[in-house]
């Protein structure tokens, strides 16, 4: 099985938590990650939230409540969430869910917040 | 649940039938820890049918949902088994069974809702079944109470072209 896990680091300006997830999120994984992102949005209460799944390997719906958990959680502490850089997988999950109405998504190489990129096929 | 009564087909010569079709019998516990295997062992059996990335990913999706859905759902707190068969129907088409005897869904239709979750807390999506009707062609379930559900999604894949 491979590691998943969320690495947190608490970028230099002080305001910025970097979230970045690896290997597979799934009802399995989810309940660790859950444990560690919220205890360091508590702890550090920043400004800005992003959370990397550039590194995601597999996502399922369970990700999806991740993110859904999360968002509720930045509310609480005045903390505004971002999703950077989802593969074209975590996309079509994200999609179903209309997850782009309710927080805001990047890609790393642009600046401008994305919706799924169409056309794209593997 | 049907009993299931196993047809041995006969060979007539070294090679078996035109007509036998590939089959994998799993069971495994509720544990959490085998949506993972259960995703692997999809990805393993499916693989003989040249997938693309893309039908690979949504068959893997689809089986970890109803696998989870046993384990959160049907067993909740309890461990019980998760029984999946896999199946080949024909050239390039796979079946995904995935059975458990746990407290079964009252109301289908309504558990199949987009976004209809039964959790509390705001930690699930309540996206499951969505999931599995948008990464297969035809999902199925059927369900008791107190006996039980039984997930069967199938899905033709074009595979990778030579």
């Amino acid at each position: 099985m491979r590691n998943s896990k969320a690495e947190v680091i608490t970028v230099l300006d002080g305001h910025t938590m970097m979230i970045s997830l690896y290997g597979d999120i799934d009802h399995h994984s989810a309940k660790r990650i859950r444990g560690e992102i919220d205890s360091s949005l508590y702890i550090n209460r920043p400004k800005r939230a992003v959370m990397n799944m550039a590194e995601v390997e597999f996502m399922d719906s369970a990700g999806l409540g991740l993110i859904i958990g999360r968002l509720a959680v930045a509310e609480k502490i005045k903390c505004k969430l971002t999703i950077l850089s989802p593969s074209q997988r975590v996309m079509k999950i994200l999609d179903l869910a209309g997850a782009g109405r309710l927080v805001e998504i990047k890609q790393a190489d642009d600046e401008k917040p994305s919706k799924a990129k169409s056309g794209k096929q593997s | 649940m049907n009993s299931q009564s196993t047809v041995v087909e006969k060979r007539k010569s070294g090679r078996p039938p035109e007509n036998a079709k590939n089959e994998l019998k799993l069971e495994l516990p509720s544990l959490s820890v085998n949506e993972g295997i259960a995703r692997s062992l999809v990805s393993v059996f499916v693989s003989q049918l040249d997938p693309t990335f893309e039908e690979l990913s949504d068959l893997k999706c689809a089986v970890s949902e109803a696998v989870t859905n046993s384990i959160v759902h049907g067993y909740k707190n309890t461990v019980g088994p998760v029984y999946i068969t896999l199946k080949i129907l024909k050239e390039r088409t796979v079946k995904i069974e995935v059975r458990d005897k746990g407290c079964g869904i009252s109301d289908v239709k309504t558990a199949m809702q987009p976004l209809f979750t039964t959790d509390p807390d705001g930690e699930r999506s309540g996206m499951g079944f969505t999931v599995m009707e948008s990464f297969t062609d035809k999902v199925t379930v059927v369900s008791r109470p107190d006996h039980g559900t039984k997930v069967t999604m199938i899905k033709t894949v074009e595979g990778v072209r030579r």
